[in-house]
């Protein structure tokens, strides 16, 4: 077994939200050049994670170890800086910025500023919309679009690990399946990926792993030979 | 020679008109320096006049110790500068995160602050800041006689308003406070550095100060503790009566309300001068009432009504 440290890792961590214990002793491991899934009901703590991992919100308790580095304590612009990229739950992208700034905006989390041409030029490959519509506001683009040019600002700051929330959410099936053929791409590129999802079963059949969280804490493992056993994905959902 | 009929039926002539041009420009700059800082920190900086009022007592101090120009207006940049950062470390940042009504409270209480030890410094009969007294000579343009100041302000206003457009629209930093002033969260989310960003905009801010702080002083040279306090008042109404939410549309604001400032200024008969904020403010209602979200708001913008 590889004694390196996994790229990400999660022990035993407490998040309160909002007056509420949303995470509860959560507990995961995502390896280097792994696609990790994070499935389960709304309100279950799958965003909260994220956002705990990202520091926008603290743990209260365990440790968030980035390369076997606690991220604890650390601003969300740091944790960004230290190779973590997030492409958040509603795009978030910036609707009177022009696509290209946008992308710009990508670049504040790069740790070196080598070889920003050419990761710029590789996201315009994977979603070549990005560098069409470059002079648009960001605004005017549709929805699977700018959810394109949400992962692209991610990709842009050449992340170690790049986190995803929900970006499949409100996008038409078309576009999902551009979505997730992007993270197929992105994983062979060797970046590190943690998907939170809602489609349950593109998730499981995708990811190298998934973990099934129910009110705050982990209920379930799930690899790729489960996406297709109906009963346990139902019952993963209901545990 | 009169302008055209509207304004030659208030008695308003070139050169009040050149005044109220200038009046706005400056205007203008001081609602650019509180509607950056406002952009990142939602913060409306009710001790931007102080700012201003201590780059003023520097230029007092200067031409007090016969200080070359150039020196005094170095010394004038440096102290505001240096109060702003200081305000910045001192109040705002620790405040970050409170509501936009305990950051206005606290800047209400910074002004006070501020004013309170100029008085117990500086004493109540004010200084006179002198250096630049020659601006205040006229140049006679056509029939015209305006005065040098006026110009300069006009000028230096457009130079102001150049630099920050360029900075926001051009550069790495300008684009990031431009995305912290859309979205905080997600710009830091981004890497983009909060401390930065703020930083960025609060000296931006100074910057403006310190070159209102020139021009006002040449046009009222007798420096006392309440100095630009009524300017600053006039010039918030002006960025809400502009549009807050909007750099372009607060400094439309600021100068719109500085013009008029000028124009009623120069129509009013010199003895009824002191109802001039009366009728300001009366606009500024009116305004309000017929526009709740901004004179130059962007259409559709929605104001929640109890």
């Amino acid at each position: 077994m590889s004694t390196e440290p996994a790229m990400l890792a999660l022990e035993g961590i407490h998040v309160d939200y909002g007056g509420i214990s949303a995470v509860r002793g959560l507990s995961l491991e995502v390896r280097r050049g792994e696609i990790v899934g994070l499935i389960g009901p709304n309100g279950a703590g799958k965003s909260t994670t994220l956002n705990a991992i990202m520091g926008l919100v603290p743990a209260r308790a365990g440790e968030i170890l980035l390369s076997g580095r606690s991220l604890r304590g650390r601003t969300p612009e740091k944790v960004a800086q230290s190779g973590v990229a997030l492409v958040p739950e509603g795009r978030r992208i910036f609707a009177e910025l022009s696509v290209e700034e946008n992308l710009q905006l990508g670049l504040a989390g790069r740790r070196t500023r080598s070889g920003a041409d050419e990761d710029i030029a590789a996201v315009h490959e994977l979603f070549p919309i990005v560098e069409e519509f470059r002079r648009r506001p960001a605004g005017a683009l549709s929805g699977g679009q700018q959810q394109q040019l949400a992962i692209a600002r991610a990709l842009v700051a050449a992340p170690d690990l790049l986190l995803l929330d929900e970006p499949s959410l409100g996008l038409s099936p078309t576009v999902v399946d551009i979505v997730f053929a992007a993270l197929q791409a992105i994983r062979e590129r060797g970046v590190t990926v943690l998907l939170v999802e809602q489609r349950a079963q593109r998730t499981v059949a995708l990811a190298d792993r998934t973990y099934v969280v129910a009110n705050g804490e982990l209920r379930l493992t799930l690899t790729p030979a489960d996406a297709g056993d109906t009963e346990k994905m139902v019952a993963a959902y209901l545990s | 020679m009169t302008p055209s009929l509207p304004l030659a039926v208030l008695g308003v002539d070139w050169q009040v008109l050149v005044d109220a041009v200038g009046l706005g420009a400056v205007y203008a700059v001081m609602a650019v320096g509180i509607g950056l800082v406002f952009g990142v920190l939602r913060l409306v900086n009710f001790a931007y006049g102080q700012l201003i009022m201590a780059g003023a007592y520097a230029l007092a101090f200067a031409s007090q110790w016969n200080w070359p120009l150039w020196a005094a207006v170095v010394f004038c940049f440096g102290v505001v500068i240096a109060l702003s950062l200081a305000m910045d470390r001192a109040v705002f940042r620790p405040l970050r995160t409170q509501s936009p009504a305990v950051m206005l409270v606290a800047t209400f209480a910074v002004a006070f602050l501020l004013q309170s030890i100029a008085l117990l410094a500086f004493g109540p009969l004010g200084k006179p800041a002198s250096s630049l007294g020659y601006l205040n000579r006229p140049v006679t343009i056509g029939s015209v006689d305006i005065r040098k100041i006026t110009i300069v302000a006009i000028v230096v206003a457009a130079v102001c308003l150049v630099a920050v457009v360029l900075l926001l629209e051009r550069t790495r930093a300008g684009l990031h406070m431009r995305a912290a002033s859309m979205d905080f969260r997600t710009a830091r989310l981004l890497g983009v550095n909060a401390n930065r960003v703020i930083g960025s905009a609060v000296l931006v801010s100074a910057l403006l100060a310190a070159a209102v702080s020139v021009v006002l002083t040449v046009q009222n040279p007798l420096v006392t503790p309440d100095f630009a306090l009524r300017d600053t008042i006039i010039v918030l109404a002006g960025v809400v009566v502009g549009g807050m939410n909007r750099l372009l549309s607060a400094t439309l604001g600021g100068f719109a309300i500085g013009f008029v400032t000028g124009l009623l200024g120069g129509a009013l008969p010199t003895d009824q001068s002191q109802y001039l904020p009366s009728f300001v403010f009366g606009l500024v209602i009116l305004v309000l009432l017929i526009r709740p979200a901004g004179l130059f708001a962007r259409g559709g913008t929605q104001v929640e009504r109890v």
